[in-house]
């Protein structure tokens, strides 16, 4: 196996594992808000990605809508079909032990690849626009523009929704309730609904994903199988709930990703990354960032 | 009922199953084969995943283990399957000791344990891929040799089928006969509640590293069997997050932590995605695993503890409605 390490290849390496990561840390953000924060496990979160993606694939697609005002459609689109995807599948299962929510959002995940293996049948698909093959470079380092703002997309999202949990009502409820039902309910707060909206939000968050991704990424019924493993990957390396931690996590998992294709031969890149996950879920279960808790 | 009762049962309705390539075209066959190997394997699952309560999502490692020591050793160094049993055997104890040991150690359990599972088979699929020597993302072939016991090939499909049905009458009988032992108390102890196992004076690691250690096992003759039927192997047909969900579905679907209940959710659920298969697969591709994510997506909805669970219960209340006062408190359990 040759090393290749020189300065360049490294240099532009890191610099699409930084723009990798903030894509990565974007798609978590819905994750670490409904495992870290509300405790609901989501093994089709992966899989409510590859619907925002193929929203938005189609609009712009077909639809021939500039990507970036998809937003407009994706976004409330998956707010409403993770809001319907709980009231009929996860609140009656709210209760039972986890495992049993593993199976059925793992089973959901199953159903949502296959409708879509069946309605767009097993093709990669990807979408050429305009911004698609804008770039600048730094030096030696090409920078994708889409991938930029894709980075600073997940930055924004990333500050809104802390923004959100810490000053408004209906976010302090979300943290409430995620602290002690019980006591979130005496205080007036409907907690059912506050899981309802959280729910809605975590999966709102990958509407966005799928809208500022679609310009430099594919989608096909399978993209959410590694993606989804991906978010829970760095959710567990930033800390569950902790959405600084959620970022950072995307960065070591983008870097270790792009890094790890500059150096090792193939696809053991992969391997890499989830080293990496098996190494922190044993050493540091509670994240990079955070204390340790009992 | 007496003791022995279950064993009979196990071994007269096997007698009865041997009878059906009496009546079976190939076709056929070939699902009750398909038949014998998932329920083969979900019931490995269940020691780990249904008795021990540690749901593993990567028992497809095991079985990629299995499949691949024979692959290698049998088209490599032309060496009967046999010695590659045995190597399977050796190689998937000491894997699943070591995930176990690593894993229990650091006392990783629920979404956590099944997230190391998922994350350790999908790593297999890359490593695979990546060396050569096992056939790189295309995957091995086996020679076909004929007739030949010493190659564990067969010329018909019936061979197949016997040898299915005797590795399920095995473990079947198996775990059968653990279900009245230490081990499998200790095991059904942990799953209910750890803390109170261990002050007990249950070795929970030890506990779930030998359950890991004997589902592992098991999974690996699964795969070697899989391996000598199909006569190929690749590192997504056996390795990666979709065979492991496969293998526990039909657990899960029949009755978790019931000696059946592997064996009734496959032979409920793989005809019946063959079927789909056979009549969608061409304009309908994935249809069986619509199927599969909907069945499981209903069944956790209304029958959490699947059929024989919820036959189990039924009757448990319709036995206490005909005034037997004696409620079992082990209740749920079909046997």
């Amino acid at each position: 196996m040759d090393l290749n390490f020189s300065g360049e290849v490294l240099a532009q390496a890191v610099a699409s594992g930084i723009m990798l990561g903030g894509l990565f840390a974007l798609i978590s953000i819905g994750l670490t808000l409904i495992w870290g924060v509300m405790k609901i496990i989501n093994f089709a979160q992966g899989e409510f990605l590859m619907v925002g993606l193929y929203l938005a694939y189609f609009l712009v697609a077909w639809g021939h809508i500039d990507p970036y005002i998809t937003i407009l459609i994706t976004v409330p689109f998956l707010f409403f079909f993770g809001i319907a995807i709980f009231r009929v599948t996860i609140s009656p299962i709210l209760k039972d032990p986890i495992m049993n929510q593993i199976m059925l959002t793992l089973g959901l995940s199953l159903i949502l690849q296959n409708l879509a293996l069946v309605l767009f049948s097993a093709n990669v698909q990807s979408v050429r626009t305009r911004y698609s093959t804008w770039n600048f470079d730094i030096g030696s380092v090409v920078i994708s523009v889409p991938q930029l703002i894709a980075l600073i997309g997940s930055v924004i999202c990333t500050v809104a929704i802390w923004y959100y949990l810490k000053t408004t009502d209906s976010g302090r409820g979300i943290r409430a309730s995620a602290q002690n039902p019980t006591a979130a309910t005496l205080m007036g707060i409907d907690v059912p609904r506050t899981y309802l909206l959280a729910f809605g939000l975590g999966s709102a968050t990958l509407g966005l994903a799928g809208s500022l991704m679609i310009p430099f990424y594919y989608t096909s019924p399978t993209v959410g199988l590694f993606l989804g493993l991906i978010m829970f990957i760095v959710v567990v390396l930033g800390g569950m709930g902790n959405l600084l931690g959620c970022f950072v996590g995307g960065m070591i998992i983008g870097l270790a990703e792009t890094v790890g294709a500059a150096v090792l031969p193939g696809s053991l890149a992969r391997v890499f990354t989830f080293t990496i996950f098996i190494i922190f879920l044993l050493f540091r279960p509670q994240g990079v960032l955070s204390r340790r808790q009992t | 009922m007496s003791t022995k009762m279950p064993y009979i049962r196990i071994l007269v309705i096997g007698a009865l199953v041997c009878l059906l390539p009496l009546f079976l075209s190939s076709y056929y066959m070939h699902i009750a084969i398909l038949v014998l190997i998932w329920a083969f394997l979900a019931c490995a699952w269940n020691i780990i995943g249904g008795y021990a309560g540690q749901h593993s999502l990567g028992n497809g490692l095991y079985m990629g283990i299995g499949a691949y020591a024979v692959a290698y050793l049998v088209s490599r160094f032309g060496l009967t399957p046999w010695v590659g049993l045995i190597v399977a055997l050796v190689c998937s104890a000491a894997a699943a000791a070591f995930i176990g040991w690593i894993v229990f150690r650091y006392n990783l359990k629920g979404a956590y344990f099944a997230l190391v599972t998922i994350a350790i088979t999908e790593a297999a699929v890359y490593v695979v891929s990546n060396i050569p020597q096992l056939g790189g993302a295309g995957g091995m072939q086996i020679e076909y040799r004929g007739n030949s016991l010493a190659f564990m090939q067969f010329s018909g499909k019936s061979g197949y089928f016997y040898g299915g049905v005797i590795l399920l009458v095995f473990i079947l009988l198996l775990t059968q006969w653990y279900r009245r032992k230490r081990f499998f108390y200790q095991l059904i102890a942990v799953r209910e509640n750890e803390d109170a196992a261990e002050a007990l004076g249950v070795d929970v690691v030890k506990a779930k590293i030998k359950a890991n250690v004997m589902s592992g096992m098991l999974c690996a003759v699964g795969g070697v069997f899989y391996v000598q039927y199909f006569l190929y192997v690749g590192p997504r047909s056996v390795f990666g997050e979709i065979v492991s969900v496969q293998i526990l579905i039909y657990a899960i679907v029949g009755g978790l932590g019931t000696t059946w209940g592997p064996v009734v959710g496959a032979l409920l659920l793989v005809p019946l995605s063959e079927i789909a298969r056979a009549q969608l697969g061409n304009s309908f591709q994935g249809a069986h695993l619509l199927l599969y994510g909907a069945v499981m997506v209903l069944t956790m909805l209304f029958m959490p503890t699947g059929i024989l669970g919820a036959v189990g219960s039924l009757r448990q209340r319709w036995q206490h409605r005909s005034a037997t006062p004696v409620v079992d408190s082990q209740g749920g359990e079909a046997s």
